[in-house]
């Protein structure tokens, strides 16, 4: 059954599937019931399966991440939303003290098998507190996994895989792509492993490493770099956490260079990690300095300034002809 | 006409239903008619189970003290409260405890020794205990919202069980809190709140931390039924607590209970009460409190003499050297423990360090 959706779509599809297999799965958060989600991520749901297992919360994000840990410990499969990522703040305490680590403290004996969902980073001209991309913060903290998707195709088998999976999952949605890729999506297709990354195109000149909706950037700059003879191996890397660092390495090995991007402030993001990890093992194949191409660490402007703040496909390209034209 | 604002005001103290509910009252004099289930026999084994909390506490500060243990909260005030709570859960009900839940632990499958076990610092104690319940938990308050999601699993699953989520005075400030009772009230969730009050959360006093008259009167503004009780009182504690299960059994629920009760030692073995505790007033509190009150009344009703007392003491301390030995013959955990349990599989990117670590605790064997 192939289907052209949006990613937003795509994610309607995967949670209306996942209730439809599995009775234990229950969709809650702020809005998400009878109103189907500020962005009509979860429209229609309510109606379809009921109100006790699509239901609003009270507005209460710490209540929401708990919420889902009691219920995952017990037998359900729990799948909150948080209204925007700028908003669960307040759940970090959750995350991190227990959702995170209760499979540990317990050796084993409960496990959180959850989905947290919230849309993530900038680009929809959003008031302040909707358009941070701190997925950093959560790549700390052990026991999570974290996951981003690119594409319609994409979200709709990684949020299935996350839902059926045994550990904790923060699904990140880059919700200023939310709309604009229309992709054919078959619901029947094998879902990906959660913690490997996505080679986009094979190339021997750079790596080029991105995700959620930087990727669109990259896929730009990726056009430019082939109508210019330089050979672009563009990784999408789906798993913030735990990173799929074989699949870099084998990619920088490979072309000796590397550029990083993200939206998300530059010191501690998750490029500094990847950089690091390459750095340490692979450091004899590099012919030029690893880079980050990233945001500011500046406090993520309003809406009038975001473009100055956001990476784009034309710094890429900047980044790309220094990273080739190295040592001159 | 003109436009009325009429104040609200929060009930009284002396307002049903926020009344303490006593049966055993302080001065030994029974404030009701005994009700069926408190029989000699039950009393008597109530009596006994406080003893072995009080026993373990004493054993666990000895060993902090003498380096055998890590930092440990001591019940000292609690026991009655914790001890009737553990007695009154089904064992297919879920407990979601706080820090200073020995009482309640021990009646549900966690013995001594898997308690010094947790205290000296071995994760594989949570492996022990009821299988359903949830660990102790040390973030003040933030179970109050595991509890309200298990509840909701269990309504869910059209279960009987009921949920039972302990918590003490100083939780009661957290949102955590706030946000528990509401959703669960929002949702009529079976389950019920203990909050034991003992007046202190490490060195602030109740007063600092809330100015509602009670802490029954928070459960008001959710909508939610409270009861206050007596927490120095057995018999009194036993009853509400099974009137708040089968109300919640019953799908009448939830239910806040607050038990009223004094902290009669330091906050843990890494704290000095004397710094800020009057007292006076904990003098005052150690005359009512729960084990010295029922040893008081089984001896004036005849139902034990000193020699009774006497032997029951050496029993409870008996069992607790034995259980200590036995905890003290655990083999130690490997290294393997702080991966493998940390992911349903472990990531690749973990596994050099899971070696690292193993051949680390290989040469710290050696040195
Ligand atoms: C979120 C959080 N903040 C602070 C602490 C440190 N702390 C441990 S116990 C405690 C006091 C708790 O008092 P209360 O809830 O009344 O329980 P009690 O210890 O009196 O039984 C504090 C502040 C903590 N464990 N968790
Ligand atoms: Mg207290």
């Amino acid at each position: 059954m192939q289907e052209e959706l949006t990613l937003l779509q795509a994610i309607n599809a995967a949670l209306f599937d996942a209730l439809t297999a599995d009775q234990s799965v229950v969709i809650f958060g702020e809005d998400v019931g009878g109103n189907g989600g500020v962005f009509r991520a979860t429209e229609h749901l309510q109606t379809h399966f009921g109100a006790h297992r699509v239901f609003d919360t009270p507005l209460a994000e710490a209540l929401i991440a708990g919420l889902a840990l009691g219920m995952s410990t017990h037998g359900l499969r729990p799948v909150a939303e948080f209204q925007f990522m700028g908003f669960i703040y307040a759940a970090f305490e959750q995350i991190i003290s227990h959702i995170a680590r209760m499979r540990n403290r317990t050796r084993g004996r409960l496990s959180c098998p959850l989905v947290l969902r919230a849309p993530y980073c900038a680009g929809i001209h959003a008031p302040e507190h909707h358009s941070e991309s701190t997925e950093a913060l959560f790549a700390h903290i052990p026991g999570l996994r974290v996951v981003i998707p690119s594409s319609p195709e994409q979200a709709y088998g990684l949020l299935r895989a996350a839902i059926a999976h045994p550990d904790p999952v923060l699904f990140l949605e880059p919700k200023r792509i939310y709309h604009s890729i229309k992709q054919a999506v078959d619901r029947q297709a094998e879902w990906p492993d959660l913690s490997l990354s996505h080679r986009v195109c094979i190339g021997t000149d750079l790596t080029l490493i991105a995700w959620g909706a930087m990727l669109a950037e990259a896929r730009q700059a990726t056009i430019w770099a082939q109508s210019n003879n330089i050979s672009i191996e563009l990784i999408d890397l789906v798993s913030i956490k735990p990173l799929d660092i074989d699949t870099i390495l084998s990619s920088v090995q490979k072309t000796g260079r590397c550029l990083i991007v993200h939206e998300a402030a530059r010191t501690c993001g998750v490029g500094a990690e990847i950089s690091a990890r390459v750095q340490e093992q692979a450091w004899d194949t590099l012919l030029a300095p690893i880079m980050r191409l990233t945001g500011y660490d500046t406090v993520m402007p309003y809406s009038k300034l975001e473009h100055l703040y956001l990476p784009n496909h034309h710094d890429m390209i900047g980044y790309i002809q220094k990273l080739m034209e190295y040592p001159e | 006409m003109t436009l009325h604002c009429i104040p609200f005001s929060p009930p009284q103290q002396h307002d049903n239903p926020f009344d303490l509910a006593q049966c055993l009252a302080p001065n030994l004099k029974l404030a009701c008619a005994l009700p069926e289930f408190a029989t000699p026999e039950w009393l008597l084994d109530i009596y006994e189970q406080m003893l072995i909390v009080r026993q373990l506490d004493e054993k666990a500060t000895i060993l902090q003290r003498t380096g055998q243990l890590g930092t440990y909260p001591s019940s000292h005030g609690h026991e009655g409260i914790s001890v009737t709570l553990g007695k009154t859960i089904l064992s297919e009900d879920i407990f979601v405890p706080y820090y200073r839940d020995q009482g309640v632990l021990l009646q549900r499958d966690m013995r001594p020794r898997d308690i010094l076990q947790y205290w000296g610092g071995d994760e594989r104690a949570n492996l022990h205990g009821n299988h359903r319940d949830m660990p102790v938990c040390i973030p003040i308050a933030t179970q109050c919202t595991h509890a309200a999601g298990i509840a909701y699993a269990l309504q869910y699953q059209n279960s009987e069980q009921v949920v039972v989520c302990s918590l003490g005075d100083g939780a009661t400030s957290k949102g955590d809190f706030a946000e528990a009772l509401n959703f669960s009230s929002v949702k009529n969730l079976p389950i019920v709140y203990v909050i034991s009050n003992n007046q202190w959360a490490i060195s602030v006093p109740l007063e600092a931390q809330t100015a509602a008259k009670t802490l029954a009167h928070k459960a008001y503004a959710a909508g939610c039924h409270a009861f206050r009780v007596d927490g120095g009182d057995v018999i009194a504690l036993a009853h509400t607590f099974q009137l708040a299960l089968d109300t919640c059994r019953t799908h009448q629920g939830p239910i806040l209970i607050e038990a009223v009760t004094y902290r009669l030692c330091d906050h843990t073995t890494a704290d000095d009460a004397s710094r800020y505790m009057p007292e006076a007033e904990r003098e005052a509190a150690m005359k009512i409190e729960s084990i010295k009150r029922l040893e008081d009344y089984l001896h004036q009703e005849n139902i034990l003499n000193a020699n009774k007392i006497k032997s029951l003491h050496s029993k409870a301390k008996q069992h607790i050297e034995d259980e200590a030995a036995a905890a003290a013959q655990l083999n130690e955990a490997e290294a393997v423990e702080i991966f493998d349990s940390l992911y349903a599989d472990l990531p690749n990117e973990l596994k050099n360090q899971r070696t690292h670590c193993i051949h680390k605790a290989q040469s710290c064997k050696k040195n």
